[in-house]
């Protein structure tokens, strides 16, 4: 009983209480990149929880394995082997997810939340609980990239789910290809696709992000430096002030 | 073809700002550009870097993966070439140029998984550049960088001493300033078009 309690708690903690864009902030460029509408957001979300979750199962496996010195390169060399699986996959399967993501999928492997999850809980956790937590993480990942598209994607273009089709296709013939709103799409808010909406809606989901964790009695998310690099450990820069 | 080249490196610069247009790289902006004298020290360590892995990746691409088909393996090699030239360049600064080891070396391992260094790599891949295209497009790219770093750190070093609501405070408002930098770099679309085309 107190068993399962745990695993499901490496499980929940990933969806909102450590959410990994919102609470841990990691990976802010594919959250960033990747925005612009759902049915990308989603596409990629579902990427990243793919290759988190084999990863992590893969090093948690071989944790025992790999020496000390050399972890940070054989980790890269897992992650990169499976995001060659995925960019493989999602070529054949959903050609239009391949353009829409562009330089974004194979720059799967550097996304800190797969690299600083394989160093701070695969390295130490058994299979089962790595594997749960890298599901979590990724859900939670899927979750925060769903409300930042969300928000650009309806503002920006006035469309919802646009484009979903192609996603869908993968099970079958479907007719569902989104909601336009109706005075929305007449008059978008381009700037919200663009760039500099990116960055204003993600500000603002993180501000949301720290009054909701203060009203739980919760930190704020803090951006310490290098604090939230998953190389921090092995780097001798640990903050700003790191410069010794 | 020089102002091809110049349009290529117009393009990297302003237009297609690397951390403000095409968000590569936005952990080192976020991270270390809170004073002046990081944000050059890793704007230099990232510009030697884009440099030096385009002009290995390239010829490693070129001559191996395309004549024997491995074209599915560029993830993979690319990333650990970069890694190792990373801990190389370090361990030549280290042994030969202590004075360079000593201003950029901490930010060395940082960059290894830094997406700008791989994202160039694969960008110039995907535009088919040449060589020297390729080249131009890593410095343009890590020049752009560094103007996006010098440009944010004296915005944040404004904020530091600026009166902030509570729950902006910090990374909130760190990021709503970086909109605005990035409006700004909205300024440069279409230039490179009206000049050289």
């Amino acid at each position: 009983m107190e068993k399962n309690k745990a695993l499901s708690h490496e499980f929940t903690k990933g969806l909102l209480k450590e959410n990994p864009v919102f609470r841990l902030v990691l990976g802010t460029c594919p959250t960033l990149a990747t925005s612009t509408s759902v049915a990308s957001a989603i596409g990629m979300g579902i990427a990243v929880t793919i290759v988190l979750t084999c990863s992590n199962i893969v090093i948690s496996a071989l944790r025992r394995v790999i020496p000390d010195k050399v972890r940070i390169p054989a980790y890269i060399v897992i992650i990169a082997s499976f995001v060659t699986v995925i960019q493989m996959l999602v070529k054949a399967f959903v050609p239009a997810l391949d353009v829409s993501l562009g330089v974004y999928l194979p720059l799967i492997v550097v996304n800190c939340i797969i690299l600083g999850r394989a160093e701070a809980f695969a390295s130490k956790n058994p299979v089962l609980a790595s594997a749960l937590d890298g599901l979590g993480m990724g859900i939670g990942f899927i979750f925060a990239l769903a409300c930042m598209s969300t928000i650009r994607e309806v503002l920006g273009s006035g469309t919802f789910l646009a484009g979903i089709k192609d996603l869908l296709q993968v099970f079958g013939e479907v007719d569902f290809n989104g909601f336009t709103i109706p005075w929305l799409s007449e008059h978008p808010m381009t700037i919200f696709v663009l760039a500099p909406g990116g960055f204003f809606v993600f500000g603002c989901m993180i501000a949301l992000a720290n009054r909701v964790a203060e009203r739980s009695g919760r930190k704020c998310a803090e951006l310490n430096g290098c604090g939230s690099c998953p190389m921090a450990a092995s780097c001798r820069m640990t903050g700003e002030e790191g410069r010794k | 073809m020089t102002k091809e080249l110049l349009a290529v490196l117009l393009t990297a610069i302003l237009t297609q700002n690397f951390i403000l247009c095409r968000f590569l790289g936005i952990c080192p902006f976020l991270g270390v550009s809170k004073k002046f004298d990081t944000a050059i020290g890793m704007s230099v360590a990232v510009i030697l870097v884009m440099v030096l892995a385009t002009a290995v990746c390239y010829p490693i691409n070129q001559y191996v993966l395309v004549p024997k088909d491995l074209e599915y393996l560029q993830t993979i090699v690319f990333i650990l070439v970069i890694a190792s030239l990373v801990q190389l360049v370090e361990i030549i600064l280290r042994k030969y140029l202590k004075s360079l080891y000593n201003a950029l070396g901490i930010y060395l391992p940082l960059i290894t998984t830094n997406c700008a260094v791989l994202g160039v790599v694969l960008l110039n891949i995907g535009n088919n550049y040449n060589f020297i295209t390729s080249i131009v497009n890593s410095l343009g790219g890590g020049v752009g960088f560094m103007i996006a770093m010098i440009m944010f750190s004296g915005v944040r070093e404004r904020l530091e001493t600026s009166d902030i609501p509570r729950f902006l405070r910090g990374l909130p408002i760190t990021l709503i300033a970086a909109a605005l930098t990035s409006c700004s770099f909205l300024g440069f679309s279409g230039i490179v078009d009206n000049i050289f085309r």
